[in-house]
């Protein structure tokens, strides 16, 4: 048994500071993402099974557009700079550079998203919907849960727009910047895979 | 305007369903007016639904569980009477249509919403308590999750009177969970209640995970955590790596049943055996969720009662982690005769039987902690050891079928169902309520009747035995599982004792609740050293019982392992430190609001209500960001009133 210890309580002059909240909450959402990549995983080992199960209907060679799928991947590359450009903003207090830069961000993240869903009316217009078969249902449903998480993303980046005009930098909203280039910036590392492995593999290569 | 719902949905014509409804309606009503005629709603929103304490959540999930207990436990003992009637040419009182939902009921129910929350329940009081720490890293999240869950409680209870549950077993295999062979709203009540109570559980896992990470007291390094906290780690990594691929998983086969997609069905290009590789990723590593912290439980149990510290705590920490790893390469143990091949189920049949190794190592570990110790047997031991004997047996018989060849004689035959029962019951359940027991003088202030608890401890134990052994012979037997009749005479005698297993189970269980009305109304008489009934080694038996809000006036500094313990091998003067002020998170109604609105959402989508799904969706999103407007989600307790607060008699007086 040590015999240091004299009672529980901290000893006096000793300073312990625990974690600050900003280090908690980044690290607790940090943790979430990481969740969030095992659903993705989850979403990206279906597509390689069903892959194949296309029941006689097209594959990925037929329907998809290296063309389309390489814009949006520029936008949403660009996205994920200017959301680097507007956190480096927060940390020197730059509100107008990070308001520009988080606008551009959102305004990137709309024309990917509309890409997105353009792709996906011409495909569901020319009978090639998710219904059609096994490999289309996991290509939607994989490519759409990610658009879900920028949609999700978006409306989240309005909202802390919006309180931000009102208040600046407070911490909160620092913290919740940060929480949102985490978010934004793992969308874009999901988006390389879904590229590389749906668009480049799946239907180019 | 009201989709699939029609008056009908209400199964008039079904005396036992009806029946219960009425009950439960009437137990309900009579619920509400007590409160309102004692005046207690303010007390109720304010002091429970909306805090965010970390304490008073747990004693919610343990309550929610313990419900839960009751309802799926009624399924079980209609289940055992059904087989105990229905032999030969007697059909006994449930038709086969009925019998279905009750068995699917009552391994839904058991699973996610008896034992999960009774899980949840004890790490969320005990983890931040053992710690040193104020709360948990995110409170109003923390009442987020809870509220979620208790949302899918909710719902897969309102398929009781409206509507109908799944026919389909708890994990909802398709095709048969497909909408050709299951076109009704079972199947949608299980997969939007559990969706909705699973994104509770993920929630509470990043956050006890973030918790158990980043606020542990000055000076506790991860080497010198309670067992139970390690276990609960290992427990939350566990749930933050599978819950979302069940997440994944449910959600496909909704998109299968809503969307008419393709992704497990017959046709289309469909693979149903994706959907059961892809479950059991989830459903082996929750077995190690549920069962991890009990082992913690008993691992504190142990410990206490023989006022020794525990035998080999390194190599406890070793063995949990690496139950940790393996958990995830076992899986497919649970179909090894769907078609894998030999070399692939002889695989997964030796990573399977490497576990027993870890758990082996635990099961010595508590018996040396009790060898040469001065053990006190009270009845959260008498739980402890009743754990080691039964769970050693249920371990054997686990690693018989890990054996393919031996598997598949066994597959889906009453000796799996007795196997589970026996690792599930003996281990995660006395677990339970030896945590209950042992931490309940903490959260109340006053000690469970002890005489009771140890008539329970009985009731249960026997009551397990003549219930489950007579089931491993008649899996040897020949007998299937979710049998609604059969014919073979030879069967029935055993089913006979089972069902008298069933009944003293079933008195357990009302003497469980003796003991909770008795000890209530007798708690002066229980509370004598309510602080530290135990002689506890660990930081929670430090503060007061009930614990303040904040737990800890002075901030615990700790330089070992027993960190309590040491402290009171010492005799030290009074602390003299000031007090210093305490941020104290605010109540919140913002899991209240976000449950309500998941249970109008899901039922929307069960009955395909559209606009009331929508609209419930609208609601969800309006009520994040509105809670998002207030910053200051925080009070500061003076020094001063903490000072008033650490000399007052009791903190909840």
């Amino acid at each position: 048994m040590s015999s240091t210890v004299a009672s529980l309580d901290m000893p006096s002059g000793e300073e312990y500071l625990l974690p600050s909240r900003q280090h908690i909450t980044g690290f607790g959402f940090y943790l979430y993402l990481l969740s969030d990549g095992i659903l993705f995983a989850s979403l990206f080992a279906v597509f390689a099974v069903l892959r194949t199960a296309t029941d006689g209907g097209p594959d990925g060679h037929m329907l998809f557009s290296a063309h389309n799928a390489f814009v949006e991947t520029a936008c949403l590359l660009t996205s994920s700079f200017t959301c680097g450009m507007a956190m480096l903003a927060c940390d020197r207090r730059n509100k107008f550079v990070a308001l520009v830069a988080f606008l551009v961000t959102a305004v990137l993240g709309i024309v990917f998203l509309t890409l997105e869903v353009h792709e996906f009316a011409d495909l569901i217009s020319r009978g090639d919907g998710p219904d059609r078969s096994a490999f289309l249902s996991s290509f939607f449903t994989l490519v759409s849960t990610h658009g879900l998480h920028v949609t999700c993303g978006l409306l989240w980046l309005g909202v802390l727009l919006v309180q931000f005009l009102g208040r600046g930098f407070t911490p909160a909203m620092l913290r919740r910047f940060l929480c949102f280039s985490l978010f934004w910036h793992v969308l874009d590392v999901v988006w390389i895979g879904v590229f590389t492995f749906v668009y480049l593999i799946g239907g180019y290569l | 305007m009201f989709g699939k719902l029609t008056l009908s949905a209400i199964p008039l014509d079904q005396p036992i369903i009806m029946g219960t409804c009425l009950v439960l309606i009437f137990g309900i009503l009579a619920i509400l007016a007590l409160i309102t005629y004692m005046h207690k709603w303010t007390w109720l929103w304010t002091e429970w639904i909306t805090t965010v304490d970390h304490k008073r959540i747990g004693v919610m999930y343990t309550l929610l569980a313990t419900v839960m207990l009751l309802r799926g436990f009624s399924d079980a003992i209609m289940m055992r009477s059904q087989q105990a009637l229905a032999s030969s040419n007697a059909h006994g009182f449930l038709p086969p249509d009925h019998y279905d939902q009750i068995l699917s009921a009552h391994g839904t129910i058991m699973i996610f919403f008896m034992a999960m929350p009774f899980v949840i329940g004890l790490m969320n009081f005990v983890v931040p308590l053992q710690i040193g720490a104020r709360d948990v890293a995110f409170p109003v999240l923390n009442s987020v999750s809870f509220w979620l869950t208790a949302a899918g409680a909710l719902l897969i209870n309102l398929s009781l009177g409206i509507g109908e549950f799944a026919r389909t077993g708890w994990l909802a295999y398709p095709p048969l969970s497909e909408l050709p062979f299951s076109p009704g709203v079972g199947v949608d009540y299980y997969l939007w209640s559990l969706q909705i109570s699973g994104v509770g559980t993920l929630l509470s896992g990043v956050n006890l995970l973030t918790t158990i990470l980043k606020l542990r007291a000055p000076g506790m390094r991860l080497s010198m955590m309670p067992v139970f906290t390690w276990t609960a780690l290992a427990s939350n990594m566990l749930i933050v790596a599978a819950f979302p691929i069940l997440t994944a998983t449910f959600a496909m086969l909704l998109l299968d049943r809503y969307l008419g997609m393709h992704f497990f069905t017959n046709d289309g290009g469909g693979n149903p055996m994706m959907y059961i590789n892809l479950i059991w990723t989830w459903g082996h590593p929750e077995v190690y969720i549920l069962i991890l912290p009990p082992f913690g439980v008993f691992s504190e149990v142990i410990a206490t009662f023989s006022r020794k510290p525990l035998f080999g705590y390194r190599s406890m920490v070793v063995a949990t982690m690496v139950i940790t790893l393996l958990a995830f390469t076992t899986w497919l143990h649970h179909f090894f005769t769907m078609g894998s091949g030999a070399d692939v189920n002889g695989f997964f049949g030796i990573t399977t039987m490497v576990i027993a190794i870890p758990t082996g190592v635990k099961i010595f570990n508590w018996l040396f902690t009790m060898y040469g110790g001065r053990v006190r047997f009270t009845s959260p031991v008498l739980w402890t050891i009743g754990f080691m004997v039964t769970f050693t047996i249920g371990g054997m018989t686990g690693v018989l079928m890990a054996v393919p060849p031996a598997d598949f004689v066994l597959h889906n035959s009453l000796f799996l169902i007795a196997h589970f029962h026996n690792v599930i019951i003996g281990g995660v359940v006395f677990g339970c309520f030896a945590g209950l027991t042992y931490w309940f003088p903490k959260a109340f202030g006053f000690r469970l009747h002890e005489g009771l608890g140890k008539a329970v401890f009985w009731c249960w134990f026997f009551g397990f035995y003549l219930a489950f052994m007579p089931l491993y012979i008649l899996g040897f037997m020949g007998m299937t599982r979710r049998m609604n009749h059969y014919d073979d005479p030879a069967w029935l005698p055993y089913l006979l004792v089972a069902e008298c297993g069933a009944v003293l189970i079933m008195i357990g269980i009302l003497l469980q609740v003796t003991q909770l009305v008795w000890s209530i109304r007798h708690r002066d008489a229980l509370r004598d050293g309510a602080a530290d009934p135990w002689d506890g080694r660990t930081l929670e038996w430090s503060t007061t019982s009930p614990p303040p809000a904040y737990n800890f006036a002075r901030v615990p500094k700790v330089v070992g392992l027993d960190a309590y313990w040491r402290v009171k091998q010492e005799v030290t003067p009074a602390s003299t430190e000031p007090f210093e002020d305490i941020e104290i998170p605010k109540n919140s109604g913002l899991g209240f609001f976000m449950s309500f609105f998941a249970v109008i959402g899901g039922f929307g989508m069960i009955w395909h209500i559209w606009w009331m799904g929508v609209l419930a969706l609208i609601a969800f999103i309006a009520l994040i960001a509105w809670s998002s407007w207030d910053e200051n989600d925080e009070f500061e307790l003076s020094a001063a009133e903490v000072a008033r607060l650490e000399r007052a008699p009791s903190h909840f007086a």
